[in-house]
């Protein structure tokens, strides 16, 4: 079996994000990015499955700038095989990003598609699910356990209420969740090998995508800076403040 | 000119800043507080740098190492030199010099030291023999085709946890125009060996868990076998390959005082008096403009001496500058963060008082400070005869 694994390159998860000022977007310039650390938990659970014996290939892609070949190589430094870079300057929405995927499955013919949940620039938690209707096969999403039989595979899900475990069809689309897995660091032999991994370019229009936006941003600002707490003196009093100013109860 | 890193080295650079914000970091707190560095944290480390084919990194591959070059190791101690060093001592760097061991001592030390099997330390110091190594007292007698030594070394670092130590000792003395010269050669001990004894050293104000000992020789009998390259020529040795060490001090000078500026920085932008950030006030701001400004220039004249040990150009001069403006920009960095931080700079529950002690040996090991500046200006004026 082949795995195929989606990456996004994102503002590092350290950054602290500034809005531009003229409210356009979030500042990019001179900011560190790096691999969206769900789609490192992704790559993390095709590798493991690689070294199990379930797949033989693990193949990486990203749609994005030309820089987003280097969160590939992180990915080859890691482990994978091999990696197609499609590259756009443009911001792709969700359901482009799921069309330009679905082509891609189509050329490589994955057993399993494992894709992040989200994001974390624009949390739209879209793409997986989006994927798995195009291609018409099951999906797991928000996986923090996964198990591939001959034909199925068990996911183990995290719902609001716990968890909750299905089995699937494959092939199928999984998305991973934060506690899957501890992706690993890369190994300096792979760090050394991973220049010399095939890479292939494409572009949206060989997949016959438009990657016009169909969303209008209208503006970006910071979230309201929290306000300080106040202390009460009785329970009475919190009770009281929780039902009229708080309106929770 | 090209001053851009590699893919490769980007991602070393990033894989073993990761490595010890997540595998290092943590533990510092303890180490500091005890002074000791426990054994299954330094064993732990240790095993994850293997796994990660990091440790012994410096080593050719052809005996098991990475075969970084110069350039690319520099980088990887300057990440390194961000974490406590107690514990980052685990994550393997075996002394370059073991380079020089015949086919039967790489056997015994060499591929063992870069498998992690076998820890190093190495011994030129005396309590009467620092910056003037040379006039080194411990001493070793002929006596057939062994050797019989006598003397002390003393702050030799983390020979507490070596299996053998690297020795240099005076083997003779041979008459020069400028009157007796000692001729000192290089000697593989092993812990254990009878009359070789490592005691604990002095508790040192810098890193904590990194500790020094003394070594006592008394008619300490060693086979001709445990001569490390050739008799009478160690320091041949040692020029050829501890050339460089200073440079993993200047780097490492690099990367802590960057893990202190980003402290300064945030500190700065995020502490309020007087109804503004502190940074909002020039006697402040300043301040952090002259240590990024220096930071960067200590990073470039670094970099520039391991660049050119690797095009194999003339960089004595080079690297002792490196050393020399690294440990004494790092010196001003860590007080000047103090600085910024006014009181709460001062105290245990914040690193930065551990930051600024431990800069203060980095003037002294490798070299001080004075001999970096004897090396340096040697370099200048002996092509005049002055
Ligand atoms: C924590 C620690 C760990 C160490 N680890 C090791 C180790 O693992 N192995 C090892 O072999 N050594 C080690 N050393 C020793 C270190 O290299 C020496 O401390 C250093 O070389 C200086 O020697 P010294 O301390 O005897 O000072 P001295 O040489 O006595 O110098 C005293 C002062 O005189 C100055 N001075 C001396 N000569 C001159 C001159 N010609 N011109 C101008 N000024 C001069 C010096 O700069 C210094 O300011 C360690 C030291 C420390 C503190
Ligand atoms: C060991 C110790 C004992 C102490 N004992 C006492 C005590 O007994 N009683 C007591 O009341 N206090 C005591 N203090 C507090 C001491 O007086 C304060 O630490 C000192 O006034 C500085 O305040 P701060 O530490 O809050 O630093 P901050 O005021 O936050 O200053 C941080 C940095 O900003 C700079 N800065 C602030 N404002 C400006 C400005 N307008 N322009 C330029 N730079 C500025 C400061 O110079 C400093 O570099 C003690 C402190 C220590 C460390």
């Amino acid at each position: 079996m082949k795995i195929l694994v989606p990456v996004k390159r994102v503002v590092d998860y350290n950054v602290k994000i500034r809005v531009k000022p003229d409210g356009s977007g979030v500042e990019l310039a001179n900011v560190k990015m790096s691999m969206n650390p769900f789609d490192e938990i992704s790559v993390e659970e095709a590798l493991r499955l690689k070294e199990a014996g379930k797949a033989e290939e693990v193949v990486v892609v990203s749609i994005g700038p030309a820089k987003a070949e280097e969160t590939l190589r992180t990915a080859l430094a890691m482990g994978a095989d091999r990696a197609i870079l499609v590259e756009t300057d443009d911001t792709v929405e969700p359901l482009a990003v799921a069309k330009i995927l679905k082509g891609v499955v189509e050329a490589e013919n994955p057993g399993l598609v494992i894709v992040g949940k989200q994001a974390i620039d624009d949390d739209a938690n879209q793409t997986g699910q989006m994927l798995a209707a195009l291609l018409g096969w099951a999906q797991g999403t928000f996986a923090s356990k996964v198990e591939i039989g001959a034909d199925k595979a068990t996911v183990t899900r995290e719902v609001d209420g716990g968890l909750q475990t299905i089995d699937i069809k494959l092939p199928a689309v999984v998305t991973t969740d934060l506690r899957l897995n501890e992706p690993r660091y890369a190994s300096l032999p792979n760090i050394m090998k991973a220049k010399k991994k095939p890479l292939d370019k494409k572009t949206p229009a060989d997949f016959n995508v438009s990657t016009a936006a169909r969303l209008k941003v209208l503006k970006t600002e910071e979230p309201e800076g929290r306000k300080a707490g106040v202390k009460v003196k009785s329970v009475a009093e919190l009770v009281e403040k929780l039902k009229t100013e708080a309106g929770v109860l | 000119m090209h001053f851009g890193l590699t893919e490769e080295q980007e991602m070393i650079v990033s894989t073993v800043r990761n490595f010890v914000e997540t595998e290092i970091y943590p533990h510092e707190n303890e180490v500091e507080r005890t002074g000791i560095v426990p054994k299954e944290i330094g064993q732990e480390i240790k095993r994850k740098s293997q796994e990660l084919g990091f440790f012994a990194c410096n080593f050719p591959q052809e005996v098991g190492g990475a075969g970084l070059d110069n350039l690319t190791f520099t980088l990887v101690e300057r990440e390194l030199g961000r974490a406590s060093m107690g514990l980052a001592a685990y994550f393997g760097r075996p002394s370059g010099i073991l380079m020089g061991c015949n086919d039967e001592q790489r056997e015994r030390y060499l591929i063992p030291a870069v498998k992690g099997d076998r820890f190093d330390a190495l011994a030129m110091t005396e309590p009467d023999a620092g910056s003037d190594v040379r006039g080194m007292k411990c001493f070793a007698k002929k006596d057939g085709d062994d050797w019989i030594v006598n003397g002390t070394k003393h702050f030799i670092s983390h020979a507490d946890i070596a299996d053998f130590v690297i020795v240099f000792i005076a083997t003779g003395e041979e008459q020069t125009p400028k009157g007796p010269k000692k001729l000192i050669t290089c000697f593989l001990v092993d812990r254990g060996t009878p009359g070789f004894e490592i005691r604990e050293g002095y508790s040192s104000v810098s890193h904590r868990g990194y500790h020094n000992c003394i070594l006592n020789f008394t008619d300490c009998r060693l086979p001709s076998a445990q001569i490390l390259g050739e008799l009478h020529k160690g320091f041949d040795l040692a020029n050829e390959w501890l050339y460089g060490t200073r440079l993993t001090v200047a780097a490492s000078c690099v990367g802590r005082a960057r893990r202190v500026f980003d402290y300064a920085v945030s500190y700065a932008a995020e502490r309020k008096q007087f109804g503004k950030p502190i940074g909002a006030n020039q006697g402040v701001s300043f301040k952090l403009a002259d240590m990024i400004t220096e930071i960067d220039a200590a990073d470039f004249l670094t970099l520039h001496g391991a660049w050119r040990l690797d095009q194999k150009l003339p960089a004595n001069r080079e690297i002792a500058s490196a050393k020399l403006y690294a440990s004494e920009m790092l010196a001003r960095v860590t007080d000047e963060a103090i600085q910024i931080y006014g009181g709460m700079g001062l105290m245990d529950d914040l690193p930065l008082a551990r930051f600024w002690r431990d800069a203060r040996v980095e003037r002294i090991w490798d070299g001080t400070s004075e001999i970096q500046r004897h090396i340096i200006s040697r370099d200048l004026l002996r092509p005049f005869g002055a």
